[in-house]
């Protein structure tokens, strides 16, 4: 035990068991640390391992790529995740909770990151709602010989850039049932909701996913896939940007830094192997993303071969991959319908489960600040959540407004809490000894000075790297050609109105029973 | 494919699906060292 460790935290009572049973039982909890590890899984493995991984593996080195990426999954990916699950667990609240416990001054970081939630679930929903109409599109590929004239005109009625009131019923009905499935799941609560949901979907994703590659490799081409895929480019390991480019891309695709995993691990029972926990989630996270680059590039192989052009000429991501790249495959594939159903049931089932996390960072940060019951907050939440969506997502300039939030408040939203919450923490608060220690305790893999380093100096340079590079991006030239208004209203002024949104709320006093002092805290102690 | 693909995917392979094996293995290996609560419900 270090010195960092204050005189509460030197045993654990059985009156300190009791109290955190009664927190437990107020708040929510996973059941167990294989439900933790499940739903954390389903957390971070989402839309963009599949779709963005293999993009950016094959345009950053190919099979060279995997050095950079080990490097950052180690350096900065997992470090940071512990550092997300030492402040859950440790202060045992949502983001506020635990950032308010931490320093008083920082809860603000913690309503930033359930703003950027609340954000991101608006839109998520939406490809969500678009992932269940094509895998029933799929059966009888109702696009046609034409998958990008049909996704732009016919199924989104997409229009020039802009904002438009005209509702697209063949999105909005998809839509309007995602949010009640999500509703019903939030409402279920931490365990029986976000908990099972995740224990039944990864698995279910696991095995969708793999009979889709198994029979992407049976597809002729699907070698030269591989084969572009895996081909080492070692001179991109000189190149600064290959390497941002693995930073960036473990940093998105753990969903660590906006809340989620403080969120989960402040569910978790005292006494769990969090750092243990941590590897687990970092490299099945990974794992995923090797199986889907194998299973996309394999597919794309096909493609290339079918249409008689090389990969590049092929290969897409992101929204161009799933909804006009695969319905293409889908159309040349033999049982090409059993491939669509497998690729977007493998969507949705990935992204429901990252849904769910993102929309927990929100309930838990009400619940915890107004005191209020599941079913309060869950309401609370998801009305205006989805009203926003529907009004913004199920029209037809969804599409512009989705590209246009996503890419800001990934980059201006994200990755700038993540940075200045390490800083924060790190420096402001210098308080990663202490959550060093509080991980050490119960933790397998024990948290160094390494540690401390890496998250104090490297990750926030690194990451600071990557917001400036991608701050010169769209400040050179506008965002993908959208109108400056556009660019301004959904993207500079979302992104920063998330941050004052949090210091705003910061302000709000807490209930008169929540205790901002963690130690008192799980002894019933109120101080405020 | 060429050599150098598939040697660069089967390192891919063994190095993140290895590494999501051992961490498994050390994740049960700490249960079995016998801390109690680790399998206790809340």
């Amino acid at each position: 035990m270090s010195a960092h460790e204050t005189s509460s935290e030197r045993s654990w009572e059985p009156a300190e068991d009791h109290a955190d049973a009664e927190q437990a039982a107020k708040r929510g909890s996973f059941s167990s640390r294989r439900v933790f590890i499940f739903a954390a899984i389903g957390s971070a493995v989402g839309l963009g391992n599949i779709w963005r991984f293999p993009y950016v593996a094959y345009d950053n080195g190919g099979g060279s790529f995997i050095i950079p990426y080990l490097v950052a999954l180690l350096t900065a990916g997992v470090p940071f995740l512990w550092f997300d699950y030492a402040l859950g667990h440790k202060f045992r609240g949502s983001a506020p909770l635990s950032f308010a416990r931490l320093k008083r001054g920082a809860e603000g970081l913690g309503w930033w990151q359930a703003g950027i939630c609340f954000a991101i679930a608006v839109y998520y929903a939406a490809v969500l709602a678009w992932a269940t109409s094509y895998a029933w599109f799929s059966i009888n590929r109702a696009w046609g010989d034409d998958p990008n004239a049909y996704f732009l005109g016919t199924y989104l009625e997409i229009g020039d850039p802009g904002v438009s009131m005209n509702v697209v019923p063949q999105v909005l009905l998809p839509l309007v049932a995602v949010w009640v499935v999500v509703g019903l799941i939030m409402l279920l609560g931490v365990q029986k909701g976000v908990g099972m949901t995740a224990v039944i979907f990864i698995p279910l994703l696991v095995v969708a996913f793999l009979a889709l590659v198994v029979r992407s490799l049976m597809l002729p081409g699907a070698m030269e896939g591989l084969n572009a895929l895996f081909t080492p480019d070692w001179g991109a390991l000189l190149n600064p940007g290959v390497w941002a480019a693995a930073y960036g891309q473990i940093f998105f695709s753990l969903s660590i830094g906006f809340g989620i995993m403080i969120t989960y691990a402040s569910y978790v029972g005292r006494k769990t192997d969090m750092t243990g926990s941590g590897a687990v989630v970092g490299f099945a996270n990974s794992s995923f993303e090797i199986l889907a680059g194998i299973g996309v590039f394999a597919a794309l192989g096909f493609m290339a071969q079918a249409a008689g052009v090389q990969i590049d000429e092929v290969v897409a991501a992101g929204v161009g991959l799933a909804f006009v790249a695969f319905p293409a495959i889908i159309n040349e594939a033999p049982a090409g319908a059993v491939l669509g159903v497998l690729f977007f049931l493998s969507l949705v089932v990935a992204g429901v489960t990252s849904l769910v996390s993102v929309i927990e960072v929100v309930i838990s940060a009400v619940r915890d600040k107004f005191d209020m019951s599941r079913r309060a907050a869950t309401t609370a939440v998801l009305v205006p959540m989805m009203v926003m969506s529907l009004l913004f997502f199920s029209t037809a300039s969804g599409l512009y407004v989705l590209d246009i939030v996503d890419h800001f408040v990934n980059r201006f939203g994200i990755l700038l809490v993540a940075v200045v919450s390490l800083v924060v923490v790190a420096w402001g608060a210098r308080a990663l000894p202490r959550l060093a220690d509080h991980m050490n305790r119960t933790g397998n893999i024990k948290l160094g000075q390494a540690w401390v380093v890496l998250l104090s100096i490297i990750v926030p340079i690194v990451l600071s790297l990557v917001l400036l590079q991608e701050l010169w991006a769209v400040i050179k030239e506008p965002y993908e050609g959208y109108p400056q208004w556009m660019l301004i209203v959904f993207g500079w002024a979302m992104a920063v109105s998330l941050a004052v949104f949090g210091f705003i709320a910061a302000r709000v006093k807490w209930r008169e029973g929540t205790s901002l002092d963690v130690d008192a805290g799980h002894r019933g102690e109120e101080v405020r | 494919m060429t050599t150098s693909a598939i040697i660069m995917m089967l390192i891919a392979i063994l190095v993140v699906w290895g590494g999501l094996a051992v961490a498994i293995v050390l994740l049960a290996r700490s249960d079995a060292a016998g801390d109690p609560s680790i399998h206790r419900d809340l």
